[in-house]
């Protein structure tokens, strides 16, 4: 088996593009304090699942993957809506507020 | 030909990504957030999820990131700020322990599955189901048939979102005057 032999793209090319995807925006979660970014690499966290998903279904030949990236981008769309709905209540009352500076809730 | 798709697209994917963690700026992040979700749909394109590129670039690229520079401008953050500043010092060094370890695991989860996945044979299955339907047919009939309970809860999702944002930001005007 060489190399050459597997120059189209295989299901595990894109798994592993997925799985780097979500890397990236895991470390962005982590690093990044300003909470609009943060959001933006939860974007991109499930944006790689939903390649995942794409991939797998074409492999498997099932179309129930595609379907549960149809619900991801549902849930995606109102999680952006209701996150952003706070993040602007929170910035109107204290502008420029970082995520470490919103930690009041805590205890 | 489909190699050549692959690499650009995983370029504009990984780039893009890149741009969003370390662009001081939230109007540059939101712009290489559009370039990866741009990668992905071409992704989703040559994987034959035709119903799905369309959406992603619709909602997506169309909806959600114009909501994010809306709020952006909104809020008037649209200023490059200091990432240099870290008030805590390990932490990143140890997201990126945590973020080469998720992808480490896993690429090697995926590369020990890869009998369950097929073994370098290319993606050889002509259509997604077999049959000659269009992508958009298959879907409906999954959405709309297998899974319509949840369909139906998504639209109850969505109400409850939309409602609930509104009581969110919406300004109190009772006549206790300034809260």
């Amino acid at each position: 088996m060489s190399l050459l032999a597997a120059a189209t793209p295989t299901t595990t090319w894109y798994l592993v593009l997925g799985a780097v995807l979500f890397g990236i925006g895991a470390v962005g979660v982590l690093v990044r304090r300003n909470p609009l970014v943060m959001f933006m690499c939860i974007e991109l966290m499930l944006n790689a699942v939903n390649l995942s998903f794409v991939a797998l279904a074409k492999r498997l030949g099932d179309i129930g993957g595609q379907t549960t990236v149809f619900f991801v981008m549902v849930v995606a769309a109102a999680e952006v809506v209701v996150g952003l709905g706070i993040i602007v209540s929170i910035m109107r009352r204290r502008p420029g507020a970082t995520a470490d500076d919103i930690a009041q809730l805590k205890g | 030909m489909e190699l050549g798709v692959f690499v650009i697209a995983a370029a504009m994917v990984i780039v893009g990504a890149v741009g969003v963690i370390l662009r001081p700026n939230p109007v540059h992040a939101a712009l290489s957030l559009v370039l990866t979700l741009f990668g992905v749909a071409v992704h989703f394109v040559a994987l034959e999820a035709h119903f799905l590129a369309a959406v992603q670039v619709i909602v997506y690229a169309g909806a959600i990131v114009v909501l994010f520079l809306f709020v952006i401008m909104l809020l008037g953050v649209d200023r490059t700020e200091d990432i240099t500043i870290e008030p805590f010092k390990v932490q990143r060094p140890m997201a990126l322990v945590v973020g080469v370890g998720v992808i480490g695991l896993v690429t090697a989860a995926v590369s020990s599955s890869r009998d369950a996945i097929g073994r370098g044979n290319g993606l050889e299955i002509p259509t997604v189901t077999g049959d000659n339907d269009s992508n958009v047919r298959q879907i409906a009939r999954s959405v709309f048939g297998d899974y319509v309970v949840a369909f139906e809860l998504t639209s109850v999702l969505l109400v409850v979102a939309v409602v609930g944002t509104v009581m969110l930001t919406r300004r109190i005007k009772s006549g206790k005057g300034e809260s």
